[in-house]
């Protein structure tokens, strides 16, 4: 087995200072090289420190975190993220929200300017993917929510980054848009096979896209179980009927009951 | 489409129209009014000149006087416009990096604030001291008065960034510069807009201040040296001169501003009928 792509070794993080709030403790994890994991747990366990904690934006207090060999102490430039709010910027038509991480990642910007047709293309191809052809020109407050979200999340891929880390982005959408949202995910990553961490409360929405499920503790936050997706991909609505999804679901379910009950499980 | 919903669109898109045409007309109704209403008020009540010119005096006062008149504004017009300026690029530089530094903003944001506090009149004396009479105190008075609501409110369009989007764009390798520059400064642009508006009105404040406290020339001069011959209807002659360079400057504010944030307003636009749109 080749060295895993994301190594989190007993990772422990506090706000506030020494006597602040304690949201992981020996939260230890790995994730391989394009793998799709899911981590769900109760609210307020610390998965959004965790993804933060990946990505390089705050500092672990303990333990080591790895990504692609090299230990992480500053933010990486190399994740794409999206969150539950699309968080797009205004001013910016829909093309050129998506084309915002070309202005920022070093090896692009520079060669913007000279290839922005071929960029251009590039956005336009991967708005087209899930299935925002012809609203480039648009701006954001001209489209809806679920709209608004998968240009986010167009705009979290755009770079091809290596690692993409997902927190809660279907979470404010409807059901029908959010498990639209699931296939166009699903597709993406089966296209392209990036390492993707996607932070949840939704079980079937973890079951559905992920190769394997984390489950956290309540707080101090840290993986208490873990569970492999044995469904065979593309997943469909299929899928969801079977018996067996249904009973990971439940299983994971029981799990997160425990949790929030602070008791053990394993 | 039934001929009942054609007729309704073609009724609200009528009755949008006459809206707007009632928008644009009732400022201009509204001056016109007042006047009427000043007018009528010191004929009825038969108020003396001297206390509140009718605005036909004033009229006839700036017709008289309409050389010093025009040759004052101008004045008055060049050193508050040089004062906003120098409040303009100041506050923005000072602005920017209030917003994006906690240190800076801690470290001046008191200092700011006794400043802000001080009466602008009571510094024009020091000015003249440093810089005689002339000009430069009524530059600078604009400017000193001017440039604090600038600050204020580009540093909070700064400040204010939402932090998943921070996140969005550190994790890309993103330099706090690049944030300022892609999305700060363009998210500060309504709020720096609309302190603009404040600004240049106030900027007239500070220069008149000055000319009234150390008359060289300008509208202040022309007021106090007016007032001091008694001659009351050439004072609001002043007043409304002025009143009506702030309106000017402020239409220009405005319409640079629907002209670059105008995604920032598109609320209000979104009362208005357009079809298809």
């Amino acid at each position: 087995m080749t060295r895993p792509f994301v190594e989190i070794d007993r990772v422990a993080m506090r706000y506030g200072g020494v006597e602040g709030t304690l949201a992981l403790q020996e939260c230890s994890l790995n994730v391989q090289q394009g793998e799709f994991i899911a981590v769900v747990g109760p609210s307020g366990c610390g998965k959004s420190t965790l993804m933060r904690l990946v990505s390089g934006l705050w500092p672990a207090t303990d333990g080591n975190v790895v990504v692609a060999g090299e230990e992480v102490d500053r933010p990486l430039s190399l994740v794409g993220m999206a969150f539950q709010n699309p968080t797009l910027l205004p001013w910016r038509s829909i093309l050129d929200n998506v084309m915002l991480p070309l202005e920022v990642v070093p090896e692009h910007r520079k060669r913007l300017r000279a290839e922005r047709a071929k960029y251009e293309q590039k956005a336009l191809d991967l708005l087209k993917l899930v299935g925002l052809e012809g609203f480039g020109a648009k701006y954001p407050y001209q489209l809806s929510g679920g709209m608004q979200q998968r240009t986010s999340l167009c705009r979290a891929l755009i770079h091809e980054p290596p690692l993409l880390m997902l927190d809660e982005p279907f979470s404010a959408l409807d059901v029908f848009t959010r498990e639209d949202l699931w296939d166009v995910l699903q597709q993406v990553w089966m296209a392209r096979k990036p390492t993707v961490v996607l932070v949840t409360h939704d079980l079937r929405e973890a079951c559905y896209l992920a190769d394997r499920v984390l489950v956290m503790s309540a707080r101090p936050g840290r993986i208490i179980a873990e569970r492999t997706v044995p469904f065979a991909r593309p997943r469909n609505q299929e899928t969801m009927v079977e018996p067996e999804f249904t009973k990971l679901v439940a299983e994971l379910r029981g799990f997160i009951a425990l949790a929030r009950k602070g008791e053990e499980v394993i | 489409m039934s001929s009942k919903a054609q007729s309704r669109i073609e009724a609200l898109a009528a009755s949008a129209r006459r809206r707007r045409r009632l928008q644009a007309w009732l400022p201009w109704l509204v001056i016109a009014g007042t006047f009427i209403l000043w007018e009528a008020a010191t004929e009825i009540f038969d108020i003396s000149t001297f206390i509140l010119p009718a605005p036909s005096d004033v009229f006839l006062a700036a017709v008289k006087w309409w050389k010093p008149l025009l040759d004052d504004s101008l004045h008055t017009l060049i050193s508050t416009l040089a004062g906003f300026g120098l409040a303009v690029v100041a506050g923005l530089l000072l602005g920017v990096a209030i917003g994006s530094s906690t240190l800076v903003y801690k470290g001046l944001y008191p200092l700011l604030i006794a400043f802000n506090s001080i009466p602008k009149v009571a510094v024009v004396p020091v000015l003249i001291i440093w810089f005689g009479i002339g000009v430069w105190p009524a530059i600078i008075t604009a400017f000193l008065i001017s440039f604090f609501p600038i600050v204020v409110n580009v540093a909070t369009g700064i400040a204010t960034v939402e932090p998943e989007l921070r996140d969005v764009l550190r994790a890309l390798g993103a330099k706090p510069s690049d944030i300022i520059r892609k999305v700060g400064l363009p998210r500060a642009m309504p709020y720096f807009f609309a302190s603009l508006k404040i600004a240049i009105t106030v900027a007239f404040v500070g220069s008149i201040i000055a000319e009234s406290v150390a008359p060289n020339a300008g509208i202040g001069r022309l007021m106090m040296v007016a007032s001091s011959r008694f001659d009351v209807p050439l004072v609001f002659a002043g007043l409304i001169v002025t009143g009506m360079m702030g309106i000017m400057l402020y239409w220009i504010a405005e319409f640079i501003e629907r002209r670059t944030t105008g995604w920032a307003t598109r609320g209000q636009d979104a009362q208005n009928f357009t079809p298809g749109g």
